[in-house]
C-alpha cells in the first residue's frame, strides 16, 4: 500500500479517487482477514460513504483534509459512533459506541476513511492480541507468530496493507511493541498530548493514543491531525497541536543522545547489536552518543504492575451489567454484576483487576500502590536528570523479535517482561517512538526506541528519520 | 510487609471486584498474583520516606469548564443499549443492602 | 447524647458537577444524561466552575481553611452509580475545619465541607416499595453526577433541639450563599445524623448512623428515638452496636438497615482524570466578594432596626430573614416606613406570593407601604396592590388607579360620616359620651358604605373632631 503522504497527495489533486483507495484497501481486508484476523469489525458502508464524502469535496474544489481519502484503522478500545466497540472484550459484544471519541472525529475530519475496528488484548492488557475474545491476530511477517499487543490488530492492518495508517493506544508499550514486531513506526505522544475522550480507559495516568505507520513521514502527519488540546479530556495539555511534518528534516546533528544500558539490557543479542548499530547510525549523522545509566528504570516494571492494574480495577468495575454490554441474569444484583463479570473477563482481565483491588485495599495500599506512586516519581526525575546531560535516549523497544503464539501465555510475569523497555516513558509521561532497525532471527524486524521528554515529538521523529534512511527506507 | 498472597486474601479481593472464582481458579491466581507481588518487593523494600506521589506529569491545574448547557443524549439512544429497561429507567434484579 | 451531622447539599449549578447535562428537578428519567454522567467506556469528567465556587463560598462562609484540593475515587458496587465508583474528595477536601454560631449561642464545628457528585436515583418494584422485599428496582441517572457539598460537623451536638438549630441555621447559609435552594423535601439537601450516648465526661460511645431523614422534625425527632434506644440499651445490660439505621417516619422509629456482609473497603485513590484544584488569592477574593452577609448578620441588621419588638415581631424577623427579604423590609425601613408594618407585610403578604418574588421591586414595595403609611390606602388596598405586583408586576400607582382605590377626598368623607352619623343616634350618643369601642362600629358603617376605601385613620380622626 502507499504512503499516506502519497495517497492524500494523490487523491487531494484528483490523480486518484478516495473511493479506489478505499476499494484497494477493501480488496486487501477481505483476502487477508480471514487468515490473520485482524479487524474485529470492517465497517464497508462506512468507508464507502466516507470517501464517497471526500471524492465530493474534491468536485467543489474543497480541500479535503490532511489525511483525504486514507485508509486508515482504528484499534477496537477507540469509540466510533454507530459501530460495534468492543475493546477485545465478550463484555462489550455487540455495543454500538453512541458517540466518537475525539481522535476519531479528529481524523474524519481530515478526510480519512476508517476501515474498521482492529482487534487486540482484552481492554489493553497484554503484550500479544492473545487475550482477546475475539481470538489473535497473527503477525503478516510470520503467522506463526504473534503481532504485539495490545495495539496487535492495528498493527498487523497497516503491515498487512490492508490500511496506511492505524491508531493505536499505549499503556506500557502497546503501540511501540507491536510495532516492533512488525515492523512499522510507532509512537507513544507524551502524556496527554493526545485526548482521551473516547479511549476506553485501561490505566488513566498511564493510556495514550497514537499512530503506527509505515514511515516516520506518515506516523508525523497522522499525530499531527489526532493532537492538541481537548476540552473533554481535564489531563489533555493546554497547547494546540505541534508542528512535526515540518521538522522531519531537521537531523540530528548537534544533539547528544544517551545510550542507556537499562533499555537494552537482557534483550536479545541482534536486539542488542540493532541498539548499537542505531547508536553508531546516529553519531554518524552528526549526534554525540553518550553512555548512561538510569538504575531507576528497572524499578518500572513492578511500579507499573501496582498502578496499571490498580487503575484498571476501577477502571472496569462499570462493566457490571447494569446500563449496557453483557448481562448474566441472577436473583439480585449483585450477583447479576458477578456472573456477568466472571462470564464477560478473560483470565488475564481478571488476574490485573484482582491485583489492582489488592494493592488498593485497607492495609495494603501503603505498601504497594502508595509506594509504586512514589517510584513513579522516582522515575519522572531519574529521566529529568538524564535530560539535564542529553537530548534523547536510544535502546531497544523490545527484547526479542516476533515469538510464537503461546510462547510467554504459561506465566504471566513471562508476557510483563516484553514491556521492560516501554513503560519507563509511560510512568513519566514521556513520549517515545520505536522505529524498524536491522532484523534478526527468521529476518524478523527489530525496533529501536526513541525517548524523550515531554513534547519532543519533533525531535524523536527527526532522529527516527535519520535512522530510517540509514537503515535504507528513503 | 511484602507477605505472598494468601488464598483467603485472593478470594475477598474477588469478592470485592465481583468476581467468582472457581476452587482451581483460586489456586491458579493466588500463585500467579505471589509472583507479581514477589518481583514487587524490589519496590516494597525501598525507603521512599519523604517523596511525594506526582499528580500529573506537567503540573496542570484548575482545569475546568464554564457551567453553560451541552446536549445530552437522547433517551431513545440511551436505553437502546440496555439489557433490561422499563418505563424509560434500568431495570435491575433486586438490591440486597442499602447504599453505603 | 452526642451528636454529629452529615448534610449533603445539591449545589444550585446550570449543569452537572462533570459534564454539561442539566442539573434541573423533575426532567423524565434518563432524559438529562450523557456518555459522562452515565459512565459510558471511554468517557471523561471535566470540572465545572461553578461547582467550585458555590463550595468556596460555603467554605468561607462556615469560617473554614480553602486549600489546594484533589479529588478521590470512592470505589463501591451500586446500581445507582454508572461508574461504580463515586468522584469525590477524601484527604484534601476544598473545605477543611471551620464552625457555625447558632442563634442559642452555642458553636458547632466543621470538620470538612467537600465536593463529589451524586448518584442515579432507584425506585423498588414489587413489596412495599422500600429496598427490602423488592423484586426488581428500576435507576434513573438523571441525578447521576449533579454536584454536591458534603458539610461534616464534629460531634458538639448535644440535643435534638440544638441538632435542629443547626440544619436549619445551615439551611439559611446555604441559600444565602446561593450554593443551594434547601428544598429538603424535594432532596436537595439531605441530613444524616450520628448519635451517640455516654455519661458526662466518659468518652464517647458507638455511635449510629441514621438515614432517611426527609425534614427537620424528622431529624429532631429520630434523634431523640435514638438516643432513647441507646441509653435504654446500655441501661439494661446490651451494648450498641455500630451501623446504620433506617428512621421511619410513620412508626416513630429507627430499624436496622440490611447489612452487607464485608465491611465496605472504598479503596480510595487520586482520581487520575482530574487535577488538582488550587484556589489562588484572586479567585478566593472573586468569591469572597459575590458572597452577601449570611443570615446571622442579617437578623443582627435587621433587629438593630427595631425598638422593643415584641415576640411577634421577633418571630416575623426570623421568617423575613429566612425567606431572603430582609433587603425589602430594609429598604421600607430607610424610606421611614414603621418597621413593624414593613416586616408584616414581608412576613405575610411577600411569604404568600414567594414564588413570584422576582416580579416585585423594592422600589414598589416602599411605594405601597408609603401609601399605606400616609393613608392614601387602608390596609386591605395595600395588601391587594402587594397581591397585584407579585403576580403581574408594575407600579403601585398604577394598580391603585386602576382599582379605584382613589383616596376619599375629605369633603366625601365628611359627608359620609355625618350622615351615618344622623342614621344610627343612638350609638353616637354613647360614643359622644365616651363609649370608645363604637369607634369600631363607625368605621365599620364607613367601610362597607364606601367599599372599603375610606381610610381608617381619616375616619378615625372625623368621628374624634366631632365627638
Amino acid at each position: 500500500m502507499k504512503s499516506a503522504r502519497q495517497i492524500a497527495s494523490d487523491v487531494q489533486s484528483g490523480a486518484r479517487s478516495a473511493e479506489s483507495e478505499m476499494a484497494t484497501s477493501l480488496a486487501a481486508i477481505h483476502a487477508k482477514n480471514e487468515e490473520l484476523n485482524v479487524f474485529l469489525f470492517v465497517d464497508e458502508a462506512g468507508a464507502r460513504e466516507a470517501a464517497r464524502r471526500v471524492d465530493e469535496r474534491i468536485a467543489r474544489g474543497e480541500p479535503a483534509g490532511a489525511l483525504a481519502g486514507v485508509p486508515l484503522a482504528l484499534k477496537d478500545n477507540l469509540c466510533q459512533e454507530g459501530v460495534p466497540t468492543t475493546a477485545g472484550s465478550r463484555i462489550l459484544k455487540g455495543w454500538l459506541a453512541p458517540y466518537n471519541a475525539t481522535v476519531v472525529d479528529r481524523v474524519i475530519a481530515a478526510g480519512a476513511v476508517v476501515m474498521g475496528k482492529t482487534n487486540m488484548d482484552e481492554f489493553a492488557m497484554g503484550s500479544s492480541t492473545e487475550t482477546s475474545a475475539y481470538g489473535p491476530t497473527r503477525n503478516p511477517l510470520d503467522p506463526s507468530r504473534v503481532p504485539g499487543g495490545s495495539s496487535g490488530g492495528s498493527a498487523a492492518a497497516v503491515a498487512a496493507d490492508m490500511t496506511s495508517l492505524a491508531l493505536g493506544s499505549d499503556t506500557g508499550g502497546s503501540i511501540r511493541q507491536p510495532a516492533a514486531l512488525c515492523g512499522l513506526v510507532g509512537l507513544k505522544p507524551t502524556y496527554g498530548l493526545v485526548s482521551r475522550y473516547g479511549l476506553i480507559a485501561f490505566s488513566s495516568s498511564l493510556d495514550q493514543i497514537g499512530p503506527l505507520a509505515k514511515n516516520v513521514a506518515d506516523a508525523a502527519l497522522l499525530l499531527e491531525v489526532i493532537a492538541g488540546h481537548d476540552p473533554l479530556d481535564s489531563t489533555s495539555l493546554p497547547e494546540p497541536a505541534p508542528s512535526l511534518v515540518a521538522h522531519l528534516k531537521d537531523g540530528v546533528a548537534g544533539k547528544r543522545i544517551g545510550l542507556v544500558r537499562e533499555l537494552f539490557e537482557g534483550a536479545e543479542d541482534e536486539v542488542v547489536a540493532s541498539v548499537h548499530r542505531a547508536a553508531e547510525a546516529l553519531r554518524d549523522a552528526g549526534a554525540t552518543i553518550v553512555e548512561l545509566a538510569v538504575p531507576e528504570f528497572r524499578l518500572g516494571l513492578s511500579a507499573y504492575y501496582l498502578i496499571a492494574p490498580a487503575e484498571a480495577s476501577s477502571n472496569l468495575a462499570r462493566y457490571d451489567g447494569v446500563r449496557y454490554g453483557l448481562r448474566v441474569d441472577a436473583q439480585d444484583v449483585a450477583a447479576m454484576n458477578e456472573a456477568t463479570r466472571t462470564l464477560g473477563f478473560g483470565a488475564e482481565v481478571k488476574r490485573r483487576i484482582m491485583l489492582g483491588t489488592y494493592a488498593l485495599s485497607a492495609g495494603y495500599y501503603d505498601a504497594y500502590y502508595g509506594q509504586a506512586l512514589k517510584v513513579r516519581t522516582q522515575m519522572i526525575d531519574a529521566f529529568r536528570r538524564a535530560y539535564q546531560q542529553v537530548d534523547l535516549l536510544v535502546g531497544a523497544t523490545t527484547p526479542t523479535v516476533a515469538f510464537k503464539f503461546g510462547a510467554k501465555t504459561a506465566n504471566p510475569m513471562a508476557m510483563y517482561l516484553s514491556d521492560v523497555y516501554t513503560i519507563p516513558t509511560n510512568l513519566a509521561g514521556d513520549a517515545a517512538i520505536s522505529v524498524p532497525f536491522g532484523t534478526g532471527e527468521c529476518d524478523l524486524p527489530i525496533g529501536v526506541q526513541l525517548l524523550g521528554p515531554g513534547r519532543s515529538e519533533a525531535q524523536l521523529l527527526a532522529a527516527a528519520r535519520v535512522l530510517e534512511l540509514a537503515d535504507g527506507r528513503p | 510487609m511484602a507477605s505472598p498472597l494468601r488464598r483467603e486474601d485472593v478470594a475477598k479481593v474477588a469478592k470485592l471486584a465481583r468476581l467468582t472464582l472457581s476452587e482451581a481458579e483460586l489456586d491458579l491466581f493466588t500463585e500467579q498474583l505471589g509472583q507479581v507481588l514477589e518481583h514487587a518487593k524490589d519496590i516494597a523494600a525501598l525507603n521512599l520516606e519523604g517523596v511525594v506521589a506526582t499528580a500529573h506529569p506537567f503540573g496542570l491545574i484548575n482545569v475546568v469548564r464554564e457551567d453553560v448547557l451541552r446536549p445530552s443524549i437522547s433517551r431513545d439512544a440511551v436505553l437502546a443499549m440496555a439489557p433490561d429497561a422499563e418505563d424509560g429507567r434500568f431495570a435491575v434484579p433486586r438490591i440486597i443492602g442499602e447504599a453505603p | 447524647m452526642v451528636v454529629g451531622l452529615e448534610v449533603h447539599t445539591e449545589l444550585k449549578t446550570t449543569t452537572k458537577m462533570f459534564c454539561g447535562c442539566a442539573n434541573a428537578f423533575g426532567a423524565a428519567p434518563n432524559t438529562q444524561v450523557c456518555p459522562v454522567c452515565l459512565g459510558l467506556p471511554g468517557s471523561l469528567p471535566v470540572l465545572n466552575v461553578r461547582a467550585v465556587d458555590l463550595a468556596m463560598a460555603i467554605g468561607l462562609a462556615l469560617h473554614s481553611t480553602i486549600a489546594s484540593s484533589t479529588f478521590h475515587r470512592k470505589n463501591y458496587f451500586y446500581p445507582d452509580m454508572p461508574k461504580d465508583y463515586q468522584i469525590s474528595q477524601y484527604d484534601l477536601p476544598i473545605n477543611a475545619g471551620g464552625y457555625l454560631d447558632l442563634p442559642d449561642g452555642s458553636r458547632v464545628s466543621i470538620e470538612r465541607a467537600h465536593l463529589e457528585e451524586d448518584t442515579g436515583k432507584s425506585t423498588h418494584l414489587g413489596g412495599s416499595g422500600r429496598i427490602h422485599g423488592a423484586d426488581r428496582s428500576l435507576v434513573d441517572y438523571n441525578r447521576s453526577g449533579v454536584p454536591l457539598v458534603e458539610i461534616v460537623s464534629g460531634p458538639d451536638i448535644r440535643s435534638s433541639a440544638q441538632a435542629h438549630l443547626y440544619a436549619s441555621e445551615l439551611r439559611g447559609i446555604l441559600i444565602a450563599t446561593g450554593a443551594s435552594d434547601g428544598r429538603m423535601e424535594e432532596g436537595s439537601m439531605r441530613i444524616d445524623a450520628n448519635v451517640s450516648v455516654r455519661r458526662v465526661g466518659q468518652p464517647l460511645g458507638t455511635r449510629c448512623e441514621v438515614k432517611n431523614l426527609n425534614s427537620l422534625r424528622s431529624l429532631q425527632r429520630a434523634i431523640d428515638f435514638e438516643a432513647a434506644r441507646q441509653f435504654e440499651l446500655i441501661e439494661s445490660g446490651g451494648t450498641v452496636r455500630q451501623e446504620t439505621r433506617h428512621w421511619d417516619e410513620n412508626l416513630g422509629a429507627t430499624s436496622t438497615m440490611r447489612t452487607k456482609e464485608e465491611a465496605d473497603d472504598y479503596r480510595y485513590f487520586r482520581e487520575p482524570d482530574l487535577v488538582d484544584v488550587v484556589p489562588d488569592g484572586a479567585w478566593l477574593e472573586r468569591v469572597r466578594g459575590t458572597l452577601g452577609a449570611m443570615p446571622a448578620e442579617r437578623r443582627a441588621t435587621l433587629l438593630a432596626r427595631l425598638t422593643s419588638p415584641n415576640a411577634a415581631q421577633l418571630d416575623a424577623l426570623e421568617v423575613v430573614v429566612d425567606l431572603g427579604f430582609d433587603d425589602y423590609v430594609l429598604a421600607a425601613i430607610d424610606a421611614k416606613v414603621d418597621a413593624p408594618l414593613a416586616m408584616a407585610r414581608a412576613a405575610n403578604e411577600l411569604a404568600a406570593g414567594i414564588e413570584n418574588i422576582a416580579n416585585l421591586s423594592r422600589d414598589a414595595f416602599v411605594a405601597t407601604l408609603t401609601m399605606e403609611q400616609s393613608g392614601q390606602l387602608s390596609a386591605t388596598q395595600a395588601k391587594t396592590v402587594l397581591f397585584e405586583l407579585l403576580a403581574h408586576g408594575g407600579e403601585p400607582g398604577d394598580i391603585a388607579k386602576t382599582k379605584g382605590f382613589e383616596q376619599l377626598s375629605t369633603g366625601a368623607l365628611s359627608d359620609t360620616v355625618s350622615e351615618l352619623i344622623a342614621q344610627h343616634p343612638n350609638e353616637w350618643a354613647r360614643y359622644r359620651d365616651g363609649d370608645d369601642k363604637l369607634a369600631q362600629f363607625f368605621i365599620g358603617l364607613v367601610m362597607k358604605f364606601t367599599n372599603g376605601q375610606a381610610n381608617g385613620k381619616a375616619v378615625i380622626a372625623e368621628l374624634q373632631a366631632r365627638r
